[in-house]
């Protein structure tokens, strides 16, 4: 029996090219049909192995491929099939989702022998997920080729897959071995899937899926922190200028919101007018983040001189006057922008995940902008401690009179530090546009939570500022997956208030002769 | 100074008086006071966004017809107000729409929660209100005229397709939506549907944001370990507004494939789609009643006209928008029919009108006051449009009152 297989295979393989010289035009012209049509004429072109479907298919997935009115396929004005210029009047060819999954098969078959590592891991990824008992061959005689141990790896877990719908219950069980032996959320998907499929291989199946839980627990809680801590540097880039305007100089500050804001249109501003310049294109966002501090330390420091200097003392006037303000700016900013929201393109490297090792995945935004939050208090905390500037806004925040009489120009100062506050804020805006819309009231949703942050970590204090910020971003994430997103914001909330009932300071309340006042 | 003089300064303010008060070719209109059209839509707020396309839409509707010599041979004229994404201002502008200014028709309102609020101002002084969003259903107002879909016409076909083959066969959904009433009764609707299919309460997974969520790492990853339990899984996202922005850039970077999971969603709209990058979204889907990219004669004049009135080839048209056009349209036909615009005529010259609409199908107006509608589902395209892979054959009569809601089956039978 084994013999007469073996024997009819290899007539297969040699019959096989002679069927394939007509049959592959009759089956590319499938792909002009409807989706049924199109998928089946996609899988038959993988099982065909020609590579001359590899454009046709790639054409197609790009949504390049045209039909003419006769069925005739034409790729970027040219014949499909003889490359002869082709008839205009044509129209693209569309799929749907059935169609991209049964490409990404074909693909898997075709480019398994392909020059690139990136192509043979797509390949094998593709086979991964089309996994058919057809592709064990193939699969196994790839592995035989492949040095790059990470292609391997992904092959691996293709041939394992594979194996996992073979009909022989011995390769099955090879299957789930090897599946068993990996830490892949889509592996233990696959195993649950064949449970249902094969009752007979249950408790291999059950003892694959706990060793793969085992190997993800771990990973789970490294996510759910790398969540909470994401959300935290968000919160920390929101308070951080509060925690200077506010924190620092007393000031009941509801534009700050409107700076955030302010920062994330600087953000469009920039990468529009680079735009026509292709080779500075990629360093529109970097490049934002000055831009964005020196408009809105712009913006503060003329706030301050024009309007809040003359309300210092008076916290209502001041908490209404800047709430009038954080309006006005945002109808001009709707006047100036629109209603709508911008788009902010992100660059490469901030799109995607990276895994970790240990396969903790983490999206690249979130990693960036936890790094970005870090710099920026980096930055706030040298400014603060080793500069001139940072010392006589110290002096003046602790004795006004006896800083003035040392030589120290108050006002300056005061317009100083709300321009740095106003400007850090700004700063928060350029990271704020890559995770959330940029729009006129996008300050809104964040003005509560900054001062949520601020008032829980100490009125006054960065450490407690960036320490309350990632505490709150924490419990956020970790009460979300039990209480839903609406129910976590509100715990959080009541926690707070209940803390600050106990300690009405905050986390880190200032001592000494600067607090009592 | 009038209530009416300050009210065009603001439409001045506005920009839009423009069209208003200069139409290029003045046609004779016979004697008479003009026809007055509200309009209800927030201009500012959280759902500007959506509903000044349809303020604008409306504005089109009436320019055009005065160009035809008005309805009645009377002029039409909008009398446009600002509820400012305020609920209980609604019904404010409302009152003052029916009673300062005796408006003969109202075209307003987009979320359910604005519907509620002035549902009651209509019904007590009996105006007429036009209502142009998709919703939950469970409602029917003999004021009201509702042009959007009933969850018949557009949830339940939607996720009929998810679980079909073209659609991936799904067996596991995820229930995705923004914490009001519109998504909480239209998964409601969607679990009893489910589960009369025979997907048990295990398989489906229902969470609930804050409007305007912008942090949606967890539920997407835990979206992703839902996934992982060995059956196709698909989300159905009643999300609103500008929250999906930050919804599908996280589905696109925690490299979630439509292939794999794919996503549907009902509130999803170019409109939705114009401020993002779509490239990672495509084959995500969206279910509504029609799309911008419908082929077809009708479709090709509506988009004409909006072009020519905006003054802007860029702007999109959305499916709200061709249900205020659908609905305008048919109030001007029966107007015309009843020879005047007293409530009680219009809605009964109301029935039974049909309109071509520009989704290529004639659609009516039933006497449940909702409008039989096709369903359509597309595909998001790189470029922000949708490519169509399913519509009904016909158009569909709209079920109101679901008969996946236990409390209705009295309700149906009377």
């Amino acid at each position: 029996m084994t013999r007469f297989l073996r024997l009819l295979a290899v007539f297969l393989l040699f019959a096989a090219p002679l069927r394939a010289q007509e049959g592959f035009e009759a089956v590319v012209a499938g792909l002009a049909g409807g989706f049924a049509a199109q998928a089946e004429a996609v899988e038959r072109l993988g099982a065909l192995g020609d590579p001359r479907a590899v454009p046709i298919l790639r054409a197609l997935s790009e949504g390049r491929l045209q039909k003419s009115p006769e069925g005739a396929l034409a790729i970027d004005g040219r014949d499909a099939l003889t490359g002869a210029p082709a008839p205009t009047a044509t129209e693209a060819i569309r799929i749907n989702n059935r169609v991209r999954g049964a490409l990404r098969g074909a693909f898997g078959r075709l480019e398994l022998a392909s020059a690139s590592d990136a192509e043979r891991a797509a390949a094998a990824a593709g086979l991964f997920r089309a996994r058919s008992p057809e592709n064990i061959q193939i699969l196994e005689d790839a592995l035989g080729r492949e040095a790059n141990p990470g292609v391997r790896a992904t092959m691996e877990r293709a041939l394992a897959a594979s194996r996992l719908a073979a009909p022989d219950a011995g390769v099955r069980r090879q299957g789930i071995l090897m599946l068993g032996g990996t830490a892949s959320p889509e592996a233990r998907g696959l195993l649950l899937e064949a449970r249902t499929a094969s009752p007979d291989l249950a408790p291999e199946i059950d003892a694959a899926v706990a060793a793969i839980d085992q190997r993800l627990q771990l990973r789970r809680v490294a996510e759910t922190a790398f969540q909470g801590l994401s959300l935290g540097s968000v919160l920390l880039l929101a308070a951080l200028g509060l925690a200077v305007t506010f924190g620092v100089m007393g000031v009941i500050n509801m534009a700050h919101g409107e700076m955030v804001m302010l920062g994330a249109y600087t953000t469009v501003v920039v990468q529009e007018a680079f735009r026509g310049i292709p080779w500075l294109f990629p360093w529109a966002l970097p490049l934002s983040v000055p831009a964005a501090f020196l408009v809105t330390a712009a913006v503060g420091a003329g706030l301050e001189r024009g309007l809040i200097r003359h309300l210092y003392g008076r916290p209502l006037e001041t908490l209404l006057m800047t709430f009038g303000v954080g309006m006005i700016l945002q109808q001009a900013v709707r006047l100036a922008f629109g209603a709508q929201n911008r788009e902010v393109i992100s660059p490469a490297w901030m799109q995607g995940v990276i895994t970790l090792p240990g396969g903790v995945e983490v999206t690249q935004n979130r990693l960036w902008i936890i790094i970005f939050s870090l710099l920026v208090l980096g930055l706030t905390v040298a400014a603060i401690r080793f500069t001139r500037f940072g010392l006589e806004m110290r002096a003046v925040v602790q004795n006004r009179r006896i800083a003035s009489t040392m030589g120290i120009r108050t006002g300056r100062v005061d317009a100083m530090t709300f321009a740095f506050g106003s400007g850090i804020a700004g700063m928060a805006g350029v990271a704020l546009s890559q995770i959330d819309n940029v729009s006129p009231n996008l300050g809104t949703g964040y003005i509560i939570d900054s001062f949520m942050v601020v008032v829980f970590g100490g009125v006054g204090s960065l450490a407690g500022t960036m320490i309350g910020a990632f505490t709150l971003g924490l419990v956020n994430k970790l009460l979300e997956p039990w209480a839903g997103a609406v129910l976590a914001k509100i715990a959080v909330l009541v926690g707070i208030m209940l803390f600050i009932q106990r300690r009405p300071k905050g986390l880190f309340a200032l001592k000494g002769r600067a607090a009592e006042q | 100074m009038t209530a009416r003089f300050q009210l065009s300064r603001r439409a001045l303010l506005a920009g839009t008086a423009g069209a208003l008060a200069m139409p290029a070719i003045r046609p004779a209109f016979a004697q008479g006071a003009p026809i007055k059209v509200g309009v209800l839509h927030s201009l500012s707020g959280t759902m500007a966004i959506s509903e000044t396309a349809l303020r604008d839409t409306v504005l089109m509707m009436v320019e055009n017809i005065n160009a035809k010599g008005g309805l009645l041979g009377r002029k039409v004229e909008a009398v446009v107000v600002d509820p400012a994404s305020n609920w209980p201002l609604f019904a404010e502008k409302a009152r003052e729409l029916l009673q300062v200014h005796k408006v003969d028709v109202t075209f307003g309102c987009w979320t359910s929660v604005s519907r509620k609020s002035v549902l009651p101002v209509f019904e007590e002084l009996n105006g007429l209100l036009f209502y142009p969003v998709q919703y939950e259903g469970e409602e029917q107002s003999k004021n009201v005229f509702y042009t959007g879909a009933a969850p018949n016409q557009q949830a339940i076909p939607a996720v009929e397709y998810l679980m079909s083959e073209d659609g991936g066969g799904a067996k596991r959904i995820a229930l995705l939506g923004t914490d009001y009433v519109y998504p909480r009764t239209t998964n409601r609707i969607l679990r009893a549907f489910l589960n009369s299919k025979g997907i048990a309460d295990a398989d489906i997974m229902e969470e609930y944001t804050p409007f305007g969520h912008s942090d949606w790492q967890g539920i997407v990853s835990r979206v992703k370990r839902f996934a992982g339990e060995g059956k196709k899984t698909a989300i159905v996202s009643t999300i609103n507004g500008d929250a999906n922005v930050p919804f599908y850039r996280e589905l696109g970077n925690q490299g979630i494939k439509a292939e794999d999971i794919p996503s549907v969603a009902f509130s999803v709209g170019e409109e939705e789609l114009a401020g993002i990058d779509t490239k990672p979204l495509v084959g995500h889907l969206a279910a509504w009643n029609y799309f911008m990219s419908v082929p077809g004669a009708p479709n090709d004049e509506f988009k004409k006209m909006w072009h020519a009135y905006i003054k802007n080839d860029k702007r999109v048209t959305n499916d709200p928008m061709e249900a205020t056009y659908t609905g305008f349209a048919m109030w001007a036909q029966a107007v015309t029919q009843a020879k005047t615009t007293a409530v009680d005529a219009v809605r009964t010259a109301m029935y039974g009108q049909k309109v071509m609409a520009p989704s290529g199908y004639e659609e009516q107006m039933w006497e449940n006051h909702h409008l039989s509608k096709p369903v359509m589902i597309g595909e998001i395209q790189g470029d922000g449009q949708f490519n169509i892979v399913y519509k009904t054959p016909t158009a569909i009569k709209a079920e109101n009152w679901s008969p996946f809601i236990p409390e209705n089956a009295s309700r149906r039978r009377g």
